[in-house]
Formats: C-alpha cells, structure tokens, sequence
C-alpha cells in the first residue's frame, strides 16, 4: 500500500484519507468493546464516563460491579470473606451458577457437534460422497435458519415429546446447541481436508497400517487443528445462544447469556457490563487459541512458509 | 458367453478385461465404488438422522402448525389424553348448507348443543380462543352462551341473539365454518393481511389491522440498508488487508475477528451504552459542542438502533468474504492498466473492481440472509419501529399465543430464506463459507 514517488497530489490526499476512513471504521469496530471495559470499573452506576474516570483519578474506578457478581443472590452477603463465604458464593450465587450452567451445557454440546460434525466431515471430503451438495446444505442450513424459528420449532417438538420429563436435566438445550454448533465444526474441518493430500494416507496403507491406523497416525495429527476449531467455535455458540434457552430451558436452567438477557430487559445495571468484559476477556482468549491454530495447521499443511 | 482366461479369447474379440479372480473389471470396479460410496455415506449418516430429528421435524411439525389448528373442531383433556370431536352439529350444517347461506333455526339449535358439549367438556374457552384469533371479541361470547347453554329454549336463532346480538355476525359464521375443519389457510391469509369475508371472497383487513405486510416490507428495507452499510463499511478495509502485507493485515485482521468471536449480547449491550441518550456518543458530541444539551440524539429504541447495532454485528460476515477474493487478486492488473494511461479511478472502476464482484456478492448475500431473520438485536435495540418479523413471530409465540399465525409467519420467512440459500449454494456455493 505504499504510495509511489511519482504520486500526484489529489493522488496523495486520497490516499491519506483513504487510510484515516480505514482507521474510523476499524475504531467502529472496536468501540463497543473498547467502551464496555473501562465502563466496567466505573464507580457511579452510570454509562457514561464521569469527570472522575476522565480525569484518571482512582476513586472514579472500582471493581464494586464485580463484587455484585460473585454476591448477588448469595444468602450472607456481607459476612467475613473467609472459606464458608466463598462456599455460599459457590452454592447460591446466581451468576455463579449461571455460568456451572453454561459451561455443563457448552461443554457436551460441544463434544456431541463436535465428534458428529468430524466423522461426517471426513464422509464429506471424500469424492465418492452420493448427493454431497445437498446433504451439506442441509447439514449447514441450522446457521441460516432464523432462531427464532429453530427456537419455536423445538419448544413444540420437546414439547410433544415430552422431553422434560425423561429425567436427563439440560437435554433439549444440549441437544439444540450441538445443532447449532454443526455447521461450524463441519465447514473448520472441511476447511481443513480440502487441502489435504491423500497420497499421505495411501503411503500409510502401502506400508501396512490398517484404516484405523491410517486415521490416528496420520490423518487426525493434520486435521486436529480444523477440529479443535470447530470445538471452540461449537462451544462459543453455545456459551453465547440465548434465545432457545428461553424457548426450551427450564425455570432452574439458567446460563449466562439468559441472565444477561433478563438483566438487559428488565434494568440494565453495569454488573451486566462486567459481565460483559468478562465475556470479551474468554473471546480474546478463544480467538487466540483458533488464530495460533489456523497457522500451525497452514505450517502443518505447507501451505504458507513459517 | 464369458470368457475364462483359461479358454483364452479368440483373436478377432476384443479381450474383456478382468480382475484376477475371473469377474469383469467393470463390475468389480463398480462394486468398489459402491462400497467406497457406502463408507463415506455411513460416516455422514449419524449426523445427518442427527439433524434431521432435532431440526428438521421440529421445523417440519412448526409448519404443520400454520396450516392445522383443531382448536375448533377436537378437544383433548389433558389430564387423560381423551380426544373428543367438537362442534359436530355444527360441522353438519356447514357441509349441508353453501357458503354465504343465511344461518337458520337449525344452524342455530346445531349451535346450541355443541355449546353444551363444549360446557360438559370444559372447552368452551379453547373453542372461543380459537375463533378469536380471526374475530376479536369471540372468546367472551363463547363463554358466556356455554355457561346458559343448558338453559336456552328454543326458539334458538331469538334466544342467542337475546344473549349478544353480535351472534348473527355473518363474519363470526364464516369464521366459524372456517375453524370446523382443523385445516385451513386462513392463518397464512392473516400473515399477508387478508381474510375472508361473509361471502368467502379474500379480501383486504380493515386498515388499522394491517401490520404484517408492513412489517415484512420493513424486514426487506432495513435488511437491504444494513446489507448496503456493511458493503459500504467493508469493502475499503477489506481492500487494506488485502493489499497490506501480510504481517500487518494478519494484525489489523485481530479487529475484525475479534467482535466476530464476542458475544452477540455483549456487542448489543455495548451499543446500548453507546447510543442511550445519556450515552458515550450523546455525551461526546454535546462536549466538542456539536450538540446543545438539551437536543441529545435519539439513536436507540428505534430503527437507527437496530440498524448501526445490527450494521457492526454484521459487518465481519461481508469483510471475511470480500478479503478472501480480494486477497489473491494479482496487483500487477492494476499497475498494468496505470501505465496503458488509466487514471487511479478508471483502473479502480475498470480493472480492479469487476473481479471482487464474486467477493461482494457472496458477502452481500449472507449478511441478507442473516439480517432478514434477526432476532436479539431488534428486540434489545429496536424499540417500535425498530422490529423486525422475527420479533413478531416471538411476539405470537409468547404473548399472544396465537401460535399458528405464528407458524405461518415464520413459514413465510423461512420460505424466503431458503430461497436465498438456494441462490447462495448455486452461486457461491456453501463450502466455500469461510469463518475467519
């Protein structure tokens, strides 16, 4: 992108507010994110900055919105923080137990879309896949579908069959986000076999190693990073899925998102921006993990240098 | 007539080639392929019967919905499961009597003795619901005649009109013989903002009743809008990663991902922080002066709300593609239509331009797609006339109950956009969707 010497004027103006446009919009981008984390730590219970957090004085910031996650909803708030406390907090604290809830509820959505999604991934590269382009557009299509109207779908199947009472607790949740979570983990791994070489399963099998061999030897080390990317992917949807929880969920299964949500409706307080922050500070972590991923796998792949 | 490589061919017939254990080649190598067609068809399978039986029944039985409603015409006790058919008398005189026929004395006595089934089965409120949903007002006339039910004496016609005049209502009969039969597309004419009058005839509602239409315009519009503003957006940063060095438009490329990889909740909340009235932007623009105090922009809880929220939510879905066409994109056309005497802009228009038209129409695309069934954002940001069709559908759903207007509804919509979807696989095709 650098200009050249022999660039005009209106060539040169261009191109600087071309690239100031380019810096508005990535600042568009980023300012929810930005805002949301400093406001986090205000004191007030505002949204806004105070004079205060503007003028980088100490006392315009607390962590008072954090406190209010871990005490809200336990039953002695307010006694001396030692172990029996922190147990309470465990036990009883409403956000607390939202989020045992969505990780119990990610954590085997996951691990249903993802050992699925894998196995029919690897069905899919394969050339001799019958009616390929529609079973993968079918298998695709809970991403495109709207949620609201999954979400209404399945209340009246759940409800028809009678879900809730087969004693499995979180199941039709749990079933409804490893649907959700499909299309990622298949389109990662597909993305990950399109450029795989098969000469490298078929060198395995000339030297003897069973199919089974062949699969855990050579090709799973390769497309492991597709798959644990597609599981983070999986996993987000569900951490971040809202409204068939509300559709489907039970009074008592209440995970984050859904607590976000009725906190959001009902009065939005900054504990919802900490939560907020908390949520940025996960999805930083997980984009890490899936971008280191992406180029080990291309260095596995030999598909760009170091 | 098969050859045995024993037997050797004659010289003047061509050898038919065959595998080792004597079976022609042909069959043999279509066996494999059968065989190797088996196999990856059986490791698709468990997802897809997955699939099918947690997606798409349900959405196949919501479907069923819109067009099936026994409200009318079959009570089921919930308790025991008994399913008792309802109305038979009037069911009766419906298929003896045309439509637009004058309701009589025996429409009437028929009338009558179902509303005493229905007061002896506890039904008269599901059977006036059901009505309801295309004739406001119908629930309490149903109530009130099955609790006097017993009671009433002929002559029939006078005695229910003495109860509530609103009982000879040719729309009420119509509806009524409507609803005797449990399938009907009356609920998919109200999603459209139709219904039928006395006569049968499909006709338009009354003015005040017609949001649907509307709403389905405005889903269109402000899809459309937020579809051209992620364009807008995305396309000048998606032409700077593309053209920046690898290094630096992997780390410019963070910004994109990152909102991409947030929580939907936590980028509607953090517009909400932005844009309230007492908000960071309002605040920011009264303190540089742009706005006096007392004049703070109205940006949330209407369309403008749901459009810059949805606008950056959206955003990564049109940079991701365009980026991925931009990306390969050979420089050396551009410098080549420079030194043949193009001026920056003709280059750009003429050269550049046409080959990420792939890139903008798969990006345009999905963000439509998407757009068209959002959901959360509108509801969070939207206010009144930032609603979108899918928050109507929740609104049938949960609050008015009116479940199969709203099966219809979404129908609607989910016909739509599978349409697209059709397009997207033909065009772009779907495998080569890429997150990030």
């Amino acid at each position: 992108m650098a200009l050249p010497k022999h660039a005009s004027t209106l060539e040169r103006v261009w191109h600087y507010s071309y690239l100031v446009i380019c810096a508005l919009i990535f600042l568009f981008l980023m300012a929810p994110i930005l805002v949301v984390i400093p406001l986090s730590f205000n004191a007030e219970p505002y949204f806004t900055f105070t004079e205060k957090m503007l003028r980088l004085d100490p006392e315009g910031y607390s962590t008072r919105w954090y406190d209010l996650l871990l005490t809200f909803g336990m039953q002695a708030p307010d006694a001396p923080r030692d172990g029996s406390w922190w147990a309470d907090a465990w036990a009883n604290a409403h956000w607390i137990n939202a989020a045992k809830n969505s990780v119990i509820v990610g954590f085997f959505s996951t691990i249903l879309a993802t050992s699925l999604g894998t196995m029919a991934a690897l069905g899919l590269a394969r050339s001799e896949m019958p009616a390929r382009r529609t079973i993968m557009a079918i298998l695709i299509s809970p991403m495109i579908v709207p949620i609201i109207i999954t979400a209404t779908g399945l209340f009246f199947f759940y409800s028809s069959i009678g879900i809730q009472d087969w004693g499995i607790p979180y199941l039709g949740v749990i079933l409804a986000h490893a649907t959700l979570g499909i299309p990622f983990v298949i389109i990662t791994v597909t993305a990950t076999l399109v450029g795989f070489d098969h000469s490298l399963s078929r060198a395995a099998a000339s030297m003897g190693a069973d199919p089974m061999t062949t699969f855990f030897r050579v090709q799973m080390p390769l497309i492991m990073p597709g798959v644990i990317s597609g599981a983070l992917f999986a996993f987000v949807t569900s951490f971040d899925e809202v409204v068939v929880v509300l559709f489907v969920g039970g009074l008592d299964e209440q995970t984050i998102p859904r607590q976000m949500w009725n906190g959001i409706r009902e009065q939005i307080s900054p504990a919802i921006l900490s939560v907020a922050t908390i949520l940025v500070v996960i999805s930083i972590a997980l984009l890490t993990t899936v971008e280191l991923l992406r180029r080990r796998s291309e260095r596995l792949r030999g598909l760009s240098p170091g | 007539m098969a050859d045995t490589p024993q037997s050797g061919p004659a010289p003047d017939v061509p050898t038919r080639l065959t595998t080792a254990d004597g079976k022609p080649l042909k069959a043999a190598l279509a066996k494999a392929q059968a065989a190797a067609r088996r196999r990856a068809f059986l490791l698709v399978l468990p997802l897809l019967a997955f699939i099918l039986i947690t997606f798409v029944v349900p959405i196949g039985q919501m479907l069923h919905r819109s067009v099936h409603n026994e409200g009318f015409a079959v009570h089921q006790d919930i308790g025991s499961g008994v399913r008792t058919p309802i109305m038979t008398n009037l069911r009766d005189w419906f298929a003896a009597n045309p439509q637009g026929t004058e309701p009589d004395e025996v429409a009437y006595e028929a009338l009558v003795k179902d509303l005493v089934v229905l007061r002896d089965l506890k039904a008269p409120g599901q059977a006036g619901t059901r009505i309801n949903y295309e004739r406001s007002g119908s629930r309490s006339m149903f109530t009130k005649a099955a609790r006097r039910a017993k009671k009433i004496e002929p002559p029939y016609k006078e005695a229910m009109l003495e109860l509530d005049e609103d009982w000879a209502d040719p729309e009420l009969w119509q509806v009524m013989r409507g609803a005797v039969s449990p399938y009907t597309s009356n609920f998919y004419l109200a999603a459209v903002d139709r219904e039928r009058d006395a006569a049968g005839d499909i006709q338009r509602v009354n003015e005040n009743r017609r949001v649907y239409v509307t709403l389905f315009v405005r889903t269109l519009v402000l899809s459309i809008l937020i579809t051209a503003m992620t364009f807008i957006l995305g396309y000048p940063i998606a032409h700077l990663l593309a053209t920046l060095p690898l290094r630096y438009s992997n780390l410019l490329m963070i910004l994109v991902l990152l909102p991409f990889w947030t929580s939907l909740l936590v980028r509607t909340t953090s517009w909400m922080v932005l844009l309230q009235s007492q908000g960071v932007v309002n605040d920011l623009l009264v303190s540089i002066g742009l706005l006096s105090d007392d004049n703070r922009l109205q940006m949330m809880y209407n369309r403008w709300g749901t459009i810059i929220a949805m606008t950056h939510i959206l955003l990564p879905f049109m940079v991701l593609p365009l980026y991925s066409v931009m990306r390969p994109i050979n420089p050396s056309y551009v410098r080549a239509a420079r030194s043949l005497g193009a001026t920056s802009w003709t280059a750009f228009r003429r050269v550049y331009f046409p080959q990420t038209v792939p890139g903008i129409g798969a990006g345009a695309l999905l963000v439509f797609i998407l757009a068209v069934g959002y959901y959360i954002t509108p509801a969070l940001v939207g206010g009144a006339d930032g609603q979108l069709i899918s928050n109507l559908i929740a609104f049938h759903m949960q609050k008015s109950l009116n479940w199969s207007l709203a099966a219809a509804l979404a129908a609607l919509l989910l016909a739509g956009i599978l349409a697209l979807y059709w397009i997207y696989d033909r065009l772009i095709g779907i495998d080569n969707l890429k997150l990030g």
